[in-house]
C-alpha cells in the first residue's frame, strides 16, 4: 500500500495533551514539517514557553529548552550565542510573549538574533483558564474581564506585528492564520521563510499565527474558526508586516 | 611597620593614581599592600579619596580609619581627615589650592605648591606627582628608583620624554620637604 | 610567580576566562560594573561572546540558555540585580545547569546603598528564588582567593550540574591587591552530554527543563536533587581557623570583615586578650559542625559573630552554640563598615571586661 501521508520526524510519537479545536498541533505540526523539509532537524534547539506550548519540548523532536515564562527569546539568545550556526527558534504564547515577555522579544529582534520566533495568539490565556491576554479584543469577555475587556481600563490589544516591523533588527514579520487551507499553505510558508532567513544569517524572523481557543472562548471548534475570522482577522490583519529583501529590492 | 594612607582630593586631580602608583611600587619592593579606593556619586565630580597600606605584614583591614599619612589634594580633604591622622602622623598638602593648615599641633606638616610646581614644568597633569614626590621624601615608604623603573615601563617609545617629566616633578615637591 | 596587583572585579573576570569561561550576559549596577566592562574587552579576544542584557532578568535566562547549550558561562550582579536574577537561579537549579554567578553586594533593603554589605547571606544560602534548592556559595575575603574561588566555581558547578555563588562584597570587588596567577587545570571535564546541542541523529532529544507537572514525579525529581545538595555537604564544605587552638573569644566572620576581626585580634593580643577567628569559607555548605567544635573549646568564653548586615549569619553562629557559650552580635548594615576598634571592643564586653 502506498504512503500517502506520515508524520512529520519532526515530531515526537507523544500524544498531544492540547484541546479538541486549538491549533496549537495545526502549527507544530508545520514547524516540524520546515524543519524536516529544510534538513534542520540534527542541529536544531527549540524553547517553549509557559503556557498551553508548556510541553512543546515533549512534541517536537529535536533538542529543546523550556524558558520560564516571557524569557524564551533571552533563553535562545544563550543558546544561539553558543551555537551561533544552529537553528534556534521560540515557540511562544500571547501572554507568555506580549505581556511579561515583551521586554526579552523586543530587545532579540532588536539585537537583530538570529533566532525565529513563533508567536500563537489566541487573544486569551489558556493555561491558567481564560483570564485576559495583552491580545484580548475590546469587548471580549475572560475570566478577568467578566464584562468584557475595557478599554479606558488596561487599553487596547497589542498589535506585535506592527510592533516588530518598526524595529531594525527584525528581517521579517508575517501574520498568518491556520483557519484554513490556504491560510495553513501561506503559514507554511512563512515559517520556512524565517527559518531560511535565519540560516543566511539575516536577523531575526518573527510569525504570528492568529489562534483559536475554544475551551476558555467558550466555542466549538468550528465557532471558533468562524469568531476567529469575524472578530479576530478584522483587528489583526494577515499579511507580510516586513521583509527586508522586499525592501530592498524595491 | 604598616603605613596606612589616605589620598584624597578632586576627582580629576590625579587622587586615585597617587595612591596606585605607591601600591605598586610597594608589591615591587616585596612588601603587603592594599589599595581601596572610595566608589560612588563622589567619583562624579566631587571628592574622591583611597586608602593605601603598605606593610611588611600581611593587610589586614584594608579600610584606613587612622592613616599614619593624610595626602590632603584640596580643602575639604583636610577638613575631613585631619582629625583621623595619628598622633605624630604626617599631613601633606597641595598648598596651591589649600588655604587652611591643620589645627593640630601633634602632627607634621608640609606644604607643596603642587600646581605652581607643574605649571613650571609645563604640563598641569604631573600636580600629583610633585606630592608623590614629595610624600616619599618625608616618609621614604619606597624609593624613588622604584617608582623611576615603573615610569619607564609605563612610559616608552614616543612618550619616553614622561618619564623625565615626571621625575622632575617628584624631584620638586620633594625639595618642598626638605 | 611575579605577584600582580589587581582590582578584584577585574580579577575576577580575567579569572573566569582563564578557567575557560567563555559566554558572559549582565547588566551594569555599582559596585560590579569593572565584571562586564572587563568582559566586554577580554571575551572577543579569545572567541567568546559578551552581551549586555536588557535586565538582569534577560541576562540571567541568557546564562540558561547558554549553560543548556552546554557552555561555561557566568554572569556577575550587585544585591538588587542578585533579586531579578533569583527567577533564572531557581529555573537552572531545577534544570539541573551549571553556571557561575557572581554578587559582588551591596546596603539594602530594596535600592539601598552601593557601599559593601553582607546583608543577602540568606537570599544566597536559604535560596532567593522559589522551591527547595541549594547553591554552593564561596566568600572570599582576599583578591587571590576571590580568583581561586571563581576559578573553582566553574568545577564545581559542573560537577553537580548546579549554579554556584561567589559572593563577594563591594570591597572585595573595588580593592586592589596582589594575587598570583596560577595554572589552571579543570577539575572537572566530564563531556556535558546532557546539554542541547543538537541531537545530529544520532541521540534521542536532550530537553532542558526544570517543569514536572505530575506531583510524584516533581517529588521523584526533588529527591534527585536532594542527593547532590547532599554531596555537595558531604564535599565542599570550607573553612579557615586563625588562633582559634587557645582563643578566650572567638571571632566568626566571613569576608571582608573576617579580616577586620584579625586586625581586632592584634589590638586584643596587645591587652594580653587572646582572640581568635573562625572563617566560614563556603556558607553554604555551612561549616556547622566544625564551628561547634571550635566553640565548644575549653578556652572559648564568648563567640562574636562579625557582620556587614544586621545579623543574618549569627543565627547559624547561635545554633552552632547550642545556648553552651554566649553568642554576640557586632555588625554594621547599608555599607558601613565595623572597625577593628568596634570589634575589639564586642570582644572586651563579651568577656565582661
Amino acid at each position: 500500500m502506498a504512503i500517502v501521508y506520515q508524520k512529520s520526524k519532526g515530531l515526537t510519537d507523544k500524544e498531544m495533551h492540547y484541546c479538541p479545536g486549538c491549533t496549537h498541533g495545526i502549527v507544530h505540526k508545520l514547524v516540524a514539517e520546515v524543519l524536516e523539509e529544510l534538513n534542520l532537524l540534527d542541529d536544531a534547539i527549540g524553547v517553549c514557553p509557559v503556557g498551553c506550548s508548556v510541553f512543546a519540548y515533549d512534541y517536537f523532536s529535536c533538542d529543546m529548552q523550556e524558558a520560564s515564562h516571557g524569557r524564551a527569546p533571552a533563553v535562545a539568545t544563550g543558546i544561539k550565542r553558543v551555537h551561533p550556526n544552529s537553528p534556534v527558534f521560540t515557540y511562544q504564547g500571547d501572554g507568555d510573549l506580549a505581556a511579561i515577555g515583551m521586554a526579552e522579544i523586543i530587545h532579540a529582534a532588536n539585537r537583530g538574533e538570529k533566532i525565529t520566533t513563533i508567536f500563537i495568539n489566541n487573544a486569551i490565556y489558556g493555561m491558567t483558564g481564560g483570564q485576559m491576554a495583552p491580545t484580548t479584543l475590546i469587548g471580549q469577555k475572560a475570566t478577568t474581564a467578566p464584562l468584557g475587556r475595557d478599554k479606558d481600563l488596561c487599553g487596547g490589544p497589542v498589535h506585535m506585528c506592527e510592533m516588530m516591523s518598526a524595529i531594525d533588527g527584525a528581517v521579517y514579520v508575517e501574520r498568518v492564520s491556520v483557519n484554513n487551507i490556504p491560510n495553513l499553505n501561506k503559514a507554511k510558508k512563512a515559517i520556512k521563510k524565517a527559518f531560511e532567513l535565519q540560516m543566511q544569517n539575516a536577523g531575526f524572523a518573527f510569525i504570528e499565527v492568529v489562534s483559536t481557543c475554544p475551551t476558555n472562548w467558550g466555542k466549538t471548534p468550528v465557532e471558533s474558526m468562524k469568531w476567529l475570522e469575524e472578530n479576530m482577522l478584522p483587528v489583526f490583519p494577515l499579511g507580510v508586516y516586513k521583509d527586508v529583501e522586499e525592501v530592498a529590492s524595491k | 611597620m604598616t603605613r596606612e594612607i589616605i589620598v584624597s582630593g578632586f576627582g580629576g586631580q590625579g587622587v586615585m593614581s597617587i595612591g596606585k602608583t605607591l601600591t605598586e611600587a610597594g608589591l615591587a619592593e616585596g612588601l603587603h599592600v592594599s589599595w581601596l579606593p572610595s566608589y560612588g556619586p563622589e567619583m562624579r565630580g566631587g571628592t574622591a579619596n583611597c586608602s593605601v597600606v603598605v606593610s611588611d605584614k600581611p593587610v589586614g583591614s584594608p579600610v584606613v580609619i587612622n592613616p599614619t599619612e593624610l595626602i590632603a589634594m584640596n580643602t575639604p580633604s583636610l577638613v575631613k581627615f585631619e582629625p583621623m591622622v595619628v598622633p605624630n602622623g604626617i599631613i601633606l598638602i597641595n598648598s596651591s589650592i589649600v588655604d587652611k593648615k591643620p589645627e593640630r599641633s601633634d602632627v607634621k606638616a608640609y606644604y607643596i605648591p603642587c600646581i605652581e610646581i607643574a605649571t613650571e614644568l609645563g604640563n598641569p597633569k604631573v600636580a600629583n606627582m610633585a606630592m608623590l614626590g614629595a610624600y616619599l621624601e618625608a616618609t621614604k615608604a619606597v624609593k624613588v628608583e622604584t617608582v623611576h623603573e615603573m615610569l619607564k615601563h609605563i612610559f616608552h617609545g614616543p612618550k619616553e620624554k614622561l618619564v623625565a617629566l615626571n621625575l622632575k616633578a617628584m624631584e620638586a615637591g620633594a625639595a618642598c620637604v626638605k | 610567580m611575579a605577584m600582580e596587583l589587581w582590582k578584584g572585579n577585574e580579577a575576577i573576570a580575567e579569572a573566569a576566562v582563564r578557567a575557560g569561561c567563555r559566554f558572559f550576559f549582565g547588566y551594569p549596577i555599582t559596585p560590579q560594573n569593572e565584571i562586564p566592562e572587563y568582559m566586554s574587552m577580554r571575551l572577543p579576544q579569545v572567541g567568546g561572546c559578551f552581551l549586555q542584557s536588557e535586565s538582569e532578568l534577560a541576562a540571567i535566562n541568557m546564562v540558561y540558555g547558554a549553560a543548556g547549550a552546554g557552555a561555561r558561562v557566568m554572569t556577575s550582579s550587585s544585591s538588587p540585580g542578585i533579586s531579578l536574577k533569583q527567577e533564572g537561579i531557581t529555573y537552572m537549579v531545577g534544570a539541573q545547569l551549571p553556571a557561575v554567578i557572581i554578587n559582588v553586594s551591596r546596603g539594602g533593603p530594596g535600592l539601598g546603598s552601593i557601599q559593601p554589605a553582607q546583608s543577602d547571606y540568606f537570599q544566597s544560602t536559604r535560596g532567593g528564588g522559589n522551591g527547595d534548592y541549594r547553591t554552593v556559595v564561596l566568600a572570599p575575603n582576599t583578591i587571590q582567593e576571590a580568583v581561586d574561588h571563581t576559578q573553582m566555581a566553574f568545577d564545581i558547578a559542573d560537577k553537580y550540574r548546579n549554579p554556584v555563588f561567589v559572593l563577594a562584597d563591594g570591597m572585595i570587588g573595588q580593592m586592589m591587591e596582589p594575587i598570583e596567577w596560577k595554572e589552571y587545570k579543570p577539575a572537572y571535564t566530564a563531556e556535558k552530554e546532557w546539554a542541547t546541542t543538537g541531537h545530529k541523529g544520532k541521540r534521542p532529544h536532550n530537553i532542558v527543563n526544570s517543569l514536572f507537572i505530575d506531583a510524584a514525579g516533581c517529588h521523584q525529581h526533588n529527591l534527585e536533587l536532594d542527593k547532590k545538595y547532599k554531596a555537595m555537604e558531604e564535599n565542599e564544605k570550607r573553612w579557615q581557623e586563625v588562633g582559634t587552638e587557645d582563643a578566650e573569644v572567638l571571632f566568626v566572620a566571613y569576608g571582608t570583615p573576617s579580616r577586620i576581626a584579625l586586625s581586632a585580634a592584634e589590638i586584643l593580643k596587645a591587652e594580653g586578650i587572646k582572640a581568635g577567628l573562625f572563617r566560614p569559607i563556603t556558607l553554604w555548605p555551612y561549616p556547622m559542625m566544625e564551628l561547634r567544635e571550635a566553640i565548644m573549646r575549653p578556652s572559648v568564653k564568648a563567640v562574636v559573630c562579625i557582620e556587614m548586615s544586621m545579623g543574618q549569619m549569627v543565627e547559624d553562629v547561635r545554633y552552632a552554640a547550642l545556648d553552651k557559650k554566649p553568642v554576640s552580635f557586632c555588625g554594621k548594615a547599608g555599607g558601613v563598615i565595623p572597625t577593628q576598634y568596634e570589634i575589639a571592643a564586642a570582644a572586651r564586653a563579651a568577656l565582661g571586661r
